[in-house]
Order: structure tokens, then sequence, then C-alpha cells
């Protein structure tokens, strides 16, 4: 197993497309590491680079501490699961696992062994002698990942593996591959677009936006202290909640975006960080989760109280999430969880309030976290 | 006695009922075109009589024969033409499958500087009729000393320009991924050729065959041009040469234009399958 470095990795497309602006991630050995962000953002690009798929415009490519970026893709000793399996279709699923071990010339015996060894593993062992198409979609990408398993590679990379099944199947092969990892503690990259998979699986995340990598950190830290806006708005379903406005200083810091006006606690050092911004624009955030019902929540130490009236209400079971606004504000629609005991009405005027340690700010031009 | 007023979906039924009719009756006479000649040459075929012209036109005979079959083989050096047309035809076939795919998978998946400009001027070269090309190859094959000579017959149909459009509109819709994953499995690109993309091109390679086979067995013109002395033939020309100023042995032709046509036929029906399906997913992505 190994160690993947990316330092201010490039790629530049026709001599002025910038796909990837310079990308630094440390991915240590045995560690699972999604890369997530919106259609675009360079994800996959970014895994095709480290494939040997796609060139390297710029920057070092590491594995184990070796430069591989002039390698051809054979040579770096990656294996890859790509989204549409790439099953060779003439092949049977023995033939197809077998294949590249077959080009690398390992004796019969073992490539047999090998491949036995990984159906088994995988569930397969029924299915070697048919073809892919006499296979569901979930039994493809196992094979695939049969193919990539048989090799025993120093990386395995993970292309959207999870996109063409349906949805149940996608929680179930998120478990194998959670467990497939624990199991071999092998390096894994994994792209996907789909955060609840990058919260699910990854030991470390890597968000991308237009090329530029926003912040590479732990599921949770992602979660709780996003070092931008739009990380906070990427990662968690519902996403995080934004209210424009700016913070001004009358006998006490306040924010203040309409009819909504609170004055800002003293907690986390907000005041502090908060007093050089203001009369500047500045962006309130608030997760759907961190909102409470004053009139039931006792225990979570609420700063800020909010008159909201409920729009919408959509229970899930479990819990509900009820849509918003504030007073004077009916154009701009908000969202808060609440547990299947309390249900709403729409047109229901709640008196609601914010934890306290979950205020969150941001620069309005910049998008950087201020607090 | 008053009959029930036909209700809508009576009328509807009896319309269908007609539209099947007009539509079968167009089948049938469109068959009719196509098969009636073929027909009456394999009724000609075995006529005993050589004069099957004579007024009235029989379209069956009177007295059947396999007279015709047994003179083809005895009173013309058929062997030979047949040698050479299957000679010039497997050779044909094989080298087209094989440069079409290749140049196809060229054009389809690798990239190389002018690959845009040397695929617009093959596609190009389709617009000049061929016709207006024999006399420059002639002059070129003369120059090599090439005329009334297997090379001569062969080496102008190696390679055709919709064989390798074919091939390439049909590897372009493979995949990308099936490439890529073989490039990670550690194919080199002559591999992935040959091992991934000649096998799930069945379809496609079948049309080329087809297609080259039938061409190239029926050719006329080309060795009718390029051959000058009967042993080197193909059957086509052969047949042709049947005809003569004076008299045509109707019978006789017919026997062999039935025999020239039959593998045609057969190769027609045992690969249809591929051949229509190579067709349809031509130009189809996945």
């Amino acid at each position: 197993m190994a160690t993947v470095q990316l330092n201010q990795l490039k790629k530049v497309y026709d001599k002025d497309v910038v796909a990837i602006k310079g990308a630094d991630v440390t991915i240590n050995d045995k560690e699972f590491v999604v890369l997530v962000g919106p259609s675009g953002c360079g994800k996959s690009t970014l895994l095709r680079m480290i494939a040997g798929l796609e060139e390297i415009s710029g920057g070092d490519l590491m594995i184990d501490g070796d430069r591989v970026n002039d390698l051809s893709p054979k040579d770096r000793d990656i294996a890859m699961v790509f989204q549409n399996y790439a099953l060779y279709p003439h092949m049977t699923v023995f033939e197809n696992m077998a294949f590249g071990l077959k080009l690398r010339k390992y004796p019969k015996a073992e490539i047999k062994a090998r491949v036995e060894e990984a159906a088994g593993f995988l569930g397969l062992t029924e299915y070697l002698e048919r073809r892919p198409k006499e296979m569901s979609g979930g039994q493809r990408q196992r094979v695939a990942i049969g193919r990539a398993l048989v090799r025993q590679p120093k990386v395995f990379l993970f292309d959207e593996p999870l996109s063409n099944l349906d949805a149940k199947l996608r929680v179930q092969m998120r478990i194998e591959i959670k467990r497939l990892h624990q199991q071999l503690q092998a390096t894994m990259i994994y792209v996907t677009h789909d955060q609840i998979e990058a919260m699910t699986m990854g030991d470390k995340i890597v968000v991308l936006k237009d090329g530029v990598v926003q912040q590479v950190d732990s599921p949770m830290n992602l979660f709780n202290n996003p070092s931008n806006k739009f990380v906070a708005g990427f990662i968690g379903s519902p996403s995080m909640n934004f209210l424009n406005g700016t913070i001004e200083q009358g006998n006490e810091l306040k924010f203040v975006a309409g009819s909504v006006s609170f004055g800002i606690p003293n907690e986390l050092q907000l005041r502090e960080k908060l007093s050089p911004f203001v009369g500047k624009p500045v962006t309130f955030g608030f997760r759907p989760e961190y909102l409470y019902d004053k009139s039931t929540e006792r225990q979570v130490q609420l700063s800020v109280d909010m008159n909201i009236t409920i729009d919408v209400t959509e229970p899930i079971g479990s819990e509900a999430f009820n849509y918003f606004h504030f007073a004077g504000m009916e154009d701009q629609t908000y969202c808060f969880r609440s547990s299947s005991a309390n249900q709403y009405q729409s047109g229901q005027k709640v008196e609601v309030g914010i934890d306290i340690n979950r205020l969150r700010f941001f620069d309005g031009e910049t998008e950087a976290r201020i607090a | 006695m008053s009959h029930p007023r036909p209700t809508k979906s009576d009328r509807a039924m009896k319309n269908l009922k007609l539209q099947k009719l007009l539509f079968y009756g167009l089948l049938f006479v469109m068959t009719a075109i196509y098969l009636g000649p073929f027909l009456f040459s394999l009724s000609i075929s075995f006529n005993a009589e050589q004069d099957v012209f004579s007024w009235p036109i029989k379209l069956l005979p009177e007295e059947w024969t396999l007279d015709n079959y047994q003179r083809v083989w005895q009173d013309l050096p058929f062997g030979t033409w047949l040698l050479n047309s299957v000679t010039i035809t497997v050779i044909q076939t094989i080298c087209n499958v094989f440069f079409a795919s290749l140049a196809g998978f060229a054009f389809a998946r690798l990239d190389f500087p002018g690959k845009n400009i040397i695929f617009s001027l093959l596609l190009a070269s389709l617009m000049i009729p061929g016709i207006v090309l024999l006399v420059p190859k002639f002059i070129i094959l003369n120059e090599f000393h090439l005329i009334n000579t297997y090379g001569g017959l062969i080496l102008p149909g190696l390679v055709s320009v919709v064989n390798i459009f074919l091939m390439k509109q049909f590897f372009e819709t493979i995949p990308k991924d099936l490439e890529e994953a073989a490039l990670i499995d550690g194919c080199s690109y002559f591999r992935i050729f040959w091992q991934i993309f000649l096998p799930v091109s069945k379809p496609a390679l079948a049309a080329v065959a087809i297609y080259t086979f039938q061409g190239s067995w029926n050719e006329f013109m080309w060795p009718v041009i390029v051959t000058t002395t009967r042993d080197m033939f193909t059957l086509p020309v052969g047949m042709a040469f049947l005809k003569n100023e004076f008299s045509v042995q109707w019978p006789l032709l017919m026997a062999g234009t039935i025999l020239i046509s039959l593998p045609t036929i057969a190769i027609f029906l045992i690969f249809q399958r591929y051949f229509v399906q190579g067709v349809a997913s031509a130009g189809l992505k996945e």
C-alpha cells in the first residue's frame, strides 16, 4: 500500500482552460479519501490524472515517494473502478478479473487462486463463467471491484462507482466498499458528487470547486468547521441556511439582515472576530439541525430569538424538515429539522433559537469563514 | 331488411385491413420486381432448349436438364475463373477487414497530428466517381508492369474508404471507459485494438466483410480492364464473354450466373444477423 502526494498538481486543456488549479493533497497509507464537489469541479479529472489517463500539466504526483507524472497507467501500480463498470463484454467474469494478471504474465495457478479468492470475497464464485450482460448492475460493479482487487495494487481508484445503481443497492454497495477498505487496509481514492456518500465513506474528504481544492478535512470537521461558504453549503443535507446581512455596531455588536436582527454573543470569541467587519457585508450561516423550537428545547443553549412562519413541512418518519420564512422576508425560504414529536402546520408561527455554539459567519465578499 | 350502421371501430378495422392489403400488395410487387428476373434466369438455366426467347416465351422449361451446368464446367475454363475469383475475393476481404479496422481504430481512438485533415482527405476521395479513376489506376499499374497479373487485380481493392469510415463510426460507439480499463490493466494500444475492440466489433466486421466480399466477387469493370488473357478472367468477366457478337448461349450463361451468385447468397444468409446488426449499430451510441 502507499501514500499519494499531489504537489501543486495542474491540468490545463487547450492551453487556456484550467481544469485543476494547483491541487495540494496528501493521501496517507491505508487512508480512504473522497474527492467530492459539484459537476465540473474537476474531481474526476484529478482522479484520472492520478490514474495516468490524463496528462499532468504541472506539479508533481508522487506515489510512495516516486514521481510518477510520466509513467503510463499500467506502470503506476493502481487499479480503477469505473462508473460504467467497463467490463470487457466478450469475456467471462473469470476472464475479466484475470485479464490484468495475464498481461503481467503471472503463473496460471496464481491467477486462478487470486481470482477465486476475490470472487469468494465478493460473492461472485457462482458467476465466474457468466458474461457481464448476463448479470445485474450490482453484480457487474462487484466484478469491476474484483478486477481491481486481484491486482493487489498500491492504490485503488473509484470513479463514481455507485452512480448507476438504484438507491437501495447504492447503500448496500457503500457498506461493502467500506468493509472492503477495512479488511484490505488499502489506500483508496473515491470520487463522488454525492456528499452523503462522501461523508459516510471517507476518512478524509477533499472538497473541490472550479478546479480549486476548497478544504481537505475529516467529514465531521467539514460539517462543523467549513473553511468557506461553499463547503458549508455543499456538505450537509439539507444544506446550511444562509442570510446575507451586515454587522452593525450600536450599543452592542449586531447582525442585521432585513427583519432579522440579533446581538452577537460572546461565545467562541465571535465579537472579537466580527468587529473588523462592522459595516461590511457578511453572510450568516446556520444548519437546519442546529435550529430549535424554543418552546420544547431545554438542553441546548440557544442564543438568538427568531420568529418564523412555517411554509411547508416534509415529514420523513423519524424527523421532519420544515421550510419557513422570516417575518417580512417571504421570498426567501430556509429549513429547520424537528423531531417527529413536533408536528407543525403550514402558516404556523414558531419562536426558534440557534445553538449558541453553531453560529457561522462568512465574509460577504470573499466567502471565507470569519467565525 | 335494414343493415346495422357500421360503428366507428368497424370502420377503423376496415381501414386497417385495407392498409394491410395495400402494404402487402406493394411488398409483393417489389419482391416480384427483384426476384422475378432471378427466378427466370434460374428457369432458363435448367432449360434444355437453346432458343429460350422464341415466342411465346415459356416461363418454365418444357424439358428440364442439368446439362447446362455440366457444360459450364466442361466447355469453359470455369474452374480457372472460379479460382481467380476466389483468390481475389478472399485476399481483398481479409485485407479490407484488417486495414479498415486498423485505420478505423486509429481515426476513432488515437490522437496524432493531422488526424482530421487526413480523414477529411479520405472522405473527399469518395466524391470522385470511381470511373474517373480507372484510367489513372491503369496507367499506374502499367508502370509497375502489373497489368494482367494477380497483383493488378487485387492491389487496388485492398483498402476501401467506405469501410474505414464504417469501422471508425463503430469504434467511436465503444465506451471510452473500456479502453481506459484496458490501459490500466496493462494493454498497449495494439492489444486494446486486437483483444478488446475487435472481439466486440463482430457486427461491424461482418458488415465490412460482406460488403467487400460481395463487391469483390461481383466486380466487373476493373477485371475487364486489367486482364488481357482468358486465364486471368474472373467469373463475371468470363461469363460476359459468353455473349458474342452473333449469338448468346443463354442457358449456359444463366447456369454460370446462378453458380456465381450462390456464394453471395450463402454468405448473406449465414451472416445476415450480423449484417443487419452492423448496419443498424454503425451510427448509434450505446
